[in-house]
């Protein structure tokens, strides 16, 4: 660590720890609701649930993101952050807002739209609390030595993410509009700006951890997120095919929808040949494995899976179905929630002055995590094929076809286990770290 | 090689194209000449059901216009469908679940009992009924009536 105000980043990541936690648990309500178990039905239907569900994933991640922007910004900047009380005072005010959503969903206080269900109230409160946020993370890079490409990078994903929010508090009375807008939101985030932000913390932690030259970095940083906007875009268009609005759509989106997973694979390609080329090897191996794995895990479910049903002739049949869940979990989990785990695994040593670099503990989380994962992501997959062919195909009824299929929720039931288990240890390990001291600013990296 | 500000200049060149065709053809497919949700039958009684329908996160279950949470059946077409089954009694049906006062449970999976009044049913049903006359590019015809059943499909349904 090298300014003290990067200590705030601390609180900002155990905040994201324990909404991933509350995120798990809503998870294992749904899965047992779907093989049968839906005994806490009359206090947590479904609907809540998946909500929770949901919401807990964006702010989670978006948490992790300011906690990361707080700890790479001033070291970028060269500048001690303009204000550490403004910022504890947004994280608050964050908590405030999460936490009353939460509250609200279990008594049918929300919106019903997709990923966007947090209540219009509570909307302007994000807005005041992400313009708080961006006004101390840009004074602070624009008053500081230096503007690097990776912290430009980044504050411009967090700056667009912030905008883009926009076009989800439009209210219209057709739901062909609510949805097509709504995309702007969910779709732009998720295959568009959310990869700046993504982009800018990988080229952060590549330059720290393999020592490989800033410009070699950030020269490939601005082909990739170049490639991410030419194709995300447009390839936004994929979620227009079956809505309810031009045929058009079948054409554009289906082209550079099939051409996203280009930019997921070249940021792989990227990450690997950035560690080979290095010199430096530095001793946190953990904060390497999420970095690498979120590169790699990132092309296989974002662009891979993505790609596996964004032709529209295949996604006549898939849209709407569990197919879209094992795309959606693989996706968020390689780019975003491994890149957060990456840049608490590398900035949690430097802030608390504790090397716990290469712990068993550590790695067992890595592997039990991702084997866990993609092990649901195969049940969600196969269960979504299922579903393709008896329904979609062979004309089942829906509630049939749920019932044929449930025993592949009992295999899901079973990777989240897993999962959850190197999600705890992972836990065991940021609160082994203990809390973050001053005394870590004299400790070399 | 490419350098650094070519690199960057490939970055903001290629967004600024891409967000202008972009933002280009939402103007042209939203435009009045290519409307095919027959925007001129959304009546008050439909956006009072999409109001329902928001207000009690129904796509947290259920999906429509294949958007949702895929736990509870496809609502596009669903009057449709429920005609078929039903001998026409397809809105009936549905107005009885939706003012059902206990949840109702076909094979187990429970619905929230919502216990609607009449006027409100039947906004939802509204609702419903304009989704399903909108052109959905040959979606609506994968989960419709007018699609094809197999005769193992058919075998199974009716068991």
């Amino acid at each position: 660590m090298k300014y003290k105000s990067q200590k705030v980043a601390y609180w900002f990541f155990a905040f994201s720890m324990l909404l991933l936690v509350l995120q798990i648990v809503y998870g294992f309500i749904m899965g047992f609701a779907r093989i049968g178990f839906d005994n806490l039905h009359e206090f947590i239907p479904f609907n809540v649930a998946r909500a929770v569900h949901t919401n807990l994933l964006v702010v989670w991640l978006l948490s992790g993101f300011m906690g990361a922007a707080y700890y790479i910004i001033p070291e970028e900047a060269q500048k001690e952050l303009v204000s550490v009380k403004l910022a504890y005072i947004q994280l608050i005010s964050l908590a405030i807002v999460a936490v009353t959503a939460v509250i609200g969903f279990h008594f049918n206080y929300w919106e019903g739209r997709k990923f966007l269900e947090i209540p219009r109230p509570l909307d302007y409160l994000v807005v005041v609390n992400v313009l708080l946020f961006l006004g101390l993370i840009l004074t602070t890079l624009f008053k500081g030595k230096q503007q690097t490409t990776t912290a430009l990078v980044l504050s411009m994903g967090l700056l667009f993410a912030a905008l883009l929010y926009l076009p989800g508090m439009l209210n219209f009375d057709s739901q062909v509009m609510d949805s097509f807008f709504r995309w702007w939101v969910v779709h732009l985030w998720v295959e568009g700006v959310w990869e700046l932000i993504m982009g800018g913390i990988l080229s952060f932690l590549l330059i720290k951890l393999t020592g490989v030259d800033r410009e070699v970095i950030e020269k490939w940083l601005y082909v990739i997120v170049g490639l991410t906007f030419l194709s995300g875009v447009l390839g936004t268009g994929h979620h227009y095919y079956y809505i309810g609005v031009n045929k058009i759509w079948l054409i554009v989106g289906g082209i550079f929808s099939a051409l996203e997973p280009l930019a997921f694979l070249a940021m792989a390609l990227f990450a690997v040949n950035m560690y080979r080329k290095g010199e430096k090897k530095h001793p946190n191996k953990l904060a390497l494995y999420w970095t690498l794995g979120a590169a790699i895990l990132s092309f296989v479910g974002a662009g891979l899976l993505g790609f596996a049903h964004t032709l529209p002739q295949v996604n006549i049949y898939t849209h709407g179905t569990l197919i879209t869940a094992m795309h959606g979990h693989l996706a968020f989990w390689g780019a975003y929630a491994m890149i957060v785990l990456a840049i608490i695994s590398y900035s949690l040593p430097n802030l608390t002055g504790r090397k716990l670099y290469d712990s068993s503990r550590g790695r067992m989380a890595f592997w039990l995590a991702n084997i866990g994962m993609i092990g649901m992501t195969v049940a969600f997959g196969v269960a979504g094929v299922a579903q393709v062919y008896l329904e979609r195909k062979f004309k089942m009824d829906f509630m049939v076809v749920q019932k044929e299929i449930a025993v592949h929720f009992v295999v899901l039931v079973l990777c989240a286990s897993v999962f959850t288990t190197g999600i705890i240890l992972y836990i065991i390990d940021f609160y082994k770290h203990g809390l973050p001291t001053d005394e870590a600013l004299e400790i070399k990296e | 090689m490419l350098s650094k500000k070519q690199a960057r200049a490939f970055f903001l060149g290629g967004t600024l194209v891409t967000f202008l065709v972009f933002i280009g053809l939402t103007v042209y497919s939203l435009s009045k000449g290519n409307d095919q949700t027959h925007q001129e039958n959304l009546t008050a009684e439909v956006v009072r059901g999409k109001e329902i329908w928001e207000s009690n996160n129904c796509m947290g279950c259920h999906t429509i216009l294949g958007e949702g949470a895929y736990y509870a059946p496809e609502l596009t077409k669903v009057v449709d469908r429920l005609n078929q089954r039903y001998d026409g009694n397809g809105e009936e049906v549905l107005k009885s679940i939706l003012m059902s006062p206990t949840p109702w449970q076909l094979h187990g999976r429970k619905m929230v009992a919502y216990g609607m009044s009449e006027n409100e049913a039947s906004d939802v049903v509204s609702f419903f009924k304009w989704i399903g006359n909108i052109d959905l590019n040959g979606f609506g015809e994968i989960v419709g009536i007018d699609r094809k059943v197999s005769p193992l499909a058919k075998e199974k349904n009716n068991n």
